[in-house]
């Protein structure tokens, strides 16, 4: 059953929320041991939401458009008085005082948060493999990986623990797990949801999005959590998009490009490397879909695409060492004391950090060091400047591109833990959209020569969700 | 007013940096109070906590206070962008502060003092305050401390740090500059700019070059200041100190020093080698503040008249230099002393009146009764020492200087009644009187102040100083002295 038609029956009283929060529990219970989606459930918390909204309804009140619906959300999305861990040590056991605009939201809509789930630490990661409380396994096959970084929740959507789930999305971290466990996945344009409440990885590229098992369900959710917030002053000054109204319009008429430079193969020589021979087939299979449906789709080029990479490690973790600095035992988390501040600051971050983390503030810290800005952190924001003109450029011929989500499906774990070069190379298709800030989402298209989903990825300029959303649907339907 | 050699020879370098607490309701980037004093951590949320997953979001009142500022420093108002300087310390919450780094709000201006030099401003940039930290233990330094406490009351508070050109000369510059830049902030309703609370702190670069060469010196900022009196001698002591080494054959470091109050000394920081590399680079969390034309003339608009045109005003009106203005209009009470010279009173007696007898304030006092007292002194009916009695009771509680002078009695006295008074001490104090009559000029000098003191007591002041003096004169003459 869909969130949407969930939330309807719930609202019209036709089902109460804590029969619809007791079967996700139930679900959870069964699976969740193999599959390990969440940092924490919370199964009472949910049940006695539950019943506060049941006692609404039947005093006449409508809670809203996710009326009983269990969400889970990435654990490093702020929950007032709940473990928000961010998947590592160093903040195990933090309470924060306060709750993320998008949790407010969906509070405000309705919904009911079921857990916390596990995520790369500090959304550093392509697998949720780096999760200090042990890694995430996919639904669909557990000896692979879900992706990542927001694993937990691609992977609770996937295995029916909630219809919705919210993740992070700073380099592909909604996307790529979306697409390697067959769910629906967004980034929205960068400021059209509040960051507020999100623990900071790049300020810059960040952005909170939706899991969904369907492209409808995905629009609703989105619906709810964006918006102008103004405690996020990167947050756009316009009210959330209408999604679900024009959703059934179809691709008629629009102009689709498809991205040479993210497809690979053999005639594309100015193409990223790695993308897998099954998953452009599937690419391609789309690309006809959507012409069939009557879009024009063609070729595009987006040349500096295939420097998204590199630019954005420099840029992202050049952002995460000045925005994890705050994480020094003074304050809040994890404490562990020494001699002098300083060598309790040391100590502290040494045993609260993992290995990928430390790298990232590491690689970070250099970028910005004197005498090395201008080569690395000031280079790759040229690039950055450089991908926004390319796609802009872009943009005049086409209205949507389209490119694969993930260069393969999902990979077995442990495969990539010992090659940072390799995990990063996860991203390499969706890292372009969160340094030109413009919106893209992944669609479940078929499945690769294994047998596991294949995701398709729709871009749009800024603030075109709405035509993107046309797009995902007609994919959806025509998905194999 | 060109300051003397500090020492003979060399020429000591300074330029300031100025930070000031702008004096809004709430805090830089969040809704906290932004107070002196309270409860330690009670002044506080997420932002100021630097909690994760909170976001600054700028006060628009800050914005508009720094805008100010630089318009009363003559400062060009342009597009800035807010930057992240990253290091690491316990008080400062996110271990990093927001700050302006090369695009500051303010851009070059000038501040002229009451002498009419103008000290060149580089920049003023907003930025943001850190917390405070009390190291219990170990002398209070961080290093031998047992434990440090830290209130972050003060995080987030919005800060405008003025950044000077090297264009003073000495300890009595730098403290003309503070004080001129004090009386402008306080002026424009910036900043309360109390030194002693902390809302005003001054770091100071000083440097010294030999004179009549134009190469600047290498430089040691002196941090730690908390006065006036402790700026100019920490100036002192830190131009000393390098000029000690250079003349003992050795080269001065750059250091940021540490002045110690107790001991009177600078001491090191750290050298050039262990600053901090502060990885500057644009806050992503704030967009870039571009304030258009007419919100900055909307600002100006508001604007009260500056400490040099109030001073300008009332030089022409007094006809006197500005410079000899400077403390009635550091005391507030230059409206005043327009008014009062406008109602006809003599000025030069207002100023002596302002300057000398109403450093308490001008309580009840207007411009009219003001130049009534001044007429009835200049007139004769009153003395200087009764005008004064007067003032103050026109102080305390307005009405009419002629009634209160009537009410202590205060009428000119009849000479001749004065006369016979005098001519009664001389005879009483015959020693006294020999030496007025025979001494020399500053034996004469004494003496006379001698008699006009008795005169005084006897008369509770009523006497006029002047006829006194005509009298003793005239006596001497008349027996041939």
């Amino acid at each position: 059953m869909s969130a949407r038609s969930t939330a309807a029956a719930v609202r019209a009283g036709e089902r109460s929320a804590r029969s619809v929060v007791e079967e996700h529990l139930a679900v959870i219970d069964s699976h969740e041991g193999e599959i390990h989606a969440f940092n924490l459930v919370l199964a009472d918390e949910a049940l006695t939401r539950a019943d506060d909204l049941d006692r609404r309804i039947a005093d006449g009140e409508d809670p809203g458009p996710l009326a009983g619906v269990p969400v889970a959300l990435k654990d490093n999305l702020c929950t007032r008085g709940i473990d928000t861990t961010c998947g590592s040590r160093i903040l195990e056991g933090w309470r924060p005082p306060y709750d993320a605009t998008v949790v407010e939201r969906l509070a405000g809509a309705g919904a009911v948060v079921i857990g916390k789930t596990n995520l790369d630490e500090f959304a550093m990661g392509s697998s949720t493999e780096n999760s200090a409380f042990g890694p995430t396994r996919n639904p669909l096959d557990t000896s692979r990986v879900p992706g990542g970084s927001s694993g937990g929740s691609a992977a609770a959507v996937a295995a029916g623990f909630a219809p919705l789930a919210l993740g992070s999305d700073t380099g592909g971290s909604i996307r790529q797990p979306a697409a390697l466990c067959g769910t629906v996945g967004v980034k929205p344009t960068y400021g059209r949801v509040s960051r507020y409440g999100l623990v900071a990885f790049g300020s810059s590229l960040d952005q909170i999005g939706p899991f969904a098992n369907s492209v409808e369900d995905a629009a609703l959710l989105l619906e709810v959590i964006g918006g102008h917030d103004p405690r996020d002053s990167t947050s756009i000054p316009e009210a959330s998009p209408d999604l679900l109204g024009g959703l059934e319009q179809g691709v008629e008429g629009l102009r689709i490009g498809l991205i040479s430079e993210l497809m690979g193969g053999p005639d594309q020589a100015a193409s990223v490397e790695g993308i897998a021979d099954d998953v452009r087939a599937r690419v391609e299979q789309a690309a006809e879909a959507l012409a069939a449906a009557g879009a024009t789709v063609e070729h595009a080029s987006v040349p500096s695409t295939i420097y998204g990479l590199s630019a954005y490690y420099l840029i992202a973790p050049a952002e995460a060492s000045s925005n994890l600095a705050r994480f020094d035992g003074v304050r809040f988390g994890l404490r562990v004391d020494a001699d002098t501040a300083a060598e309790m600051n040391t100590a502290t971050r040494t045993a609260g950090f993992g290995d990928e983390v430390k790298r990232r503030i590491m690689l970070g810290t250099y970028a910005l060091s004197a005498g090395y800005y201008d080569a690395y952190y000031g280079k790759s924001q040229k690039v950055r400047t450089l991908i926004q003109q390319d796609f802009a450029r872009a943009y005049e011929s086409f209205d949507l591109l389209l490119s694969p989500t993930a260069p393969t499906t999902a990979f077995p774990l442990g495969d990539k833990t010992g090659d940072p070069m390799l995990m990063y190379l996860n991203d390499v298709c969706t890292i372009p959209s969160n340094l030109a800030g413009h919106p893209s989402m992944s669609v479940p298209f078929g499945s690769g020569d294994d047998g596991l989903p294949v995701g398709v990825q729709v871009l749009a300029p800024a603030l075109a969700e709405a035509t993107m959303f046309r797009a995902a649907a007609v994919l959806e339907e025509a998905a194999p | 007013m060109s300051e003397q050699p500090l020492i003979p020879g060399w020429e000591v370098v300074i330029g300031l940096e100025v930070h000031a607490e702008l004096a809004t309701v709430t805090k830089m980037f969040s809704s906290a109070p932004n107070q002196f004093g309270g409860e330690p951590n009670t002044n506080v949320d997420p932002v100021s906590l630097g909690l994760p997953g909170s976001l600054p979001v700028l006060n628009e009142k800050a914005v508009e206070l720094a805008i100010r500022v630089g318009l009363a420093l003559d400062c060009r108002i342009q597009r800035s962008v807010f930057a992240r300087k990253n290091y690491f310390y316990p008080d400062m919450p996110k271990d990093f502060q927001i700050s302006q780094y090369d695009l500051p709000i303010n851009g070059v201006g000038s501040l002229e003092l009451p002498d009419g030099r103008r000290i060149g401003i580089e920049r003023a940039h907003l930025e943001e305050d850190t917390g405070k930290s009390t190291h219990v233990g170990g002398g209070g330094r961080i290093h031998e401390a047992g434990h440090s406490l830290i209130d972050y009351n003060r995080s987030g508070v919005p800060l405008i740090e003025i950044v000077s050109a090297p264009d003073m000369r000495g300890a009595e510059d730098a403290r003309a500059y503070v004080s001129e830049l004090r009386a402008i902030l306080v002026a424009i309703g910036a900043s309360d700019g109390k030194m002693e609370e902390g809302s005003m702190r001054v770091d100071c670069n000083v440097s010294v070059r030999r004179e009549g060469t134009t190469e600047l010196g290498t430089r040691c900022e002196v941090k730690n200041i908390n006065s006036l009196r402790s700026m100019g001698r920490a100036i002192e002591y830190e131009a000393r100190r390098q000029v000690d080494l250079i003349e003992s054959g050795e080269t001065v470091e750059q250091q940021t020093r540490h002045w110690n109050e107790d001991d009177g000394c600078t001491h090191k920081l750290r050298s050039k080698e262990e600053a901090y590399d502060y990885r500057y680079f644009p806050e992503p969390d704030l967009v870039p503040v571009e304030p258009s034309d007419e919100w900055i003339a909307e600002i100006r608009a508001t604007l009260p008249m500056l400490p040099r045109d109030r001073r300008r005003r009332l030089a022409d009106v007094a006809a006197v230099e500005p410079s000899d203005t400077a403390l009635t209009v550091e005391r507030g009470m230059d409206d005043l002393a327009v008014d009062t010279i406008a109602a006809g009173a003599d000025a030069a007696r207002v100023l002596v009146h302002v300057e000398n007898n109403l450093a308490d304030g001008a309580g009840e006092l207007t411009a009219a009764s003001f130049a009534a007292l001044v007429a009835m002194e200049t007139g004769g009916d009153l003395t200087a020492t009764q005008a004064k009695t007067v003032l103050a009771d026109l102080v305390a509680s307005g009405g009419d200087p002629t009634a209160h002078a009537a009410t202590h009695g205060f009428e000119a006295m009849d000479t001749s009644d004065l006369e016979d008074l005098v001519d009664r001490l001389i005879a009483e104090h015959p020693d006294d009187w020999a030496g007025f009559v025979g001494g020399d000029d500053r034996e004469r000098r004494k003496k006379s102040g001698f008699f006009v003191g008795l005169v005084m007591r006897a008369t509770q002041g009523q006497a006029d100083g002047r006829i006194v003096n005509e009298l003793l004169a005239r006596r001497a003459t008349e027996q041939g002295g």
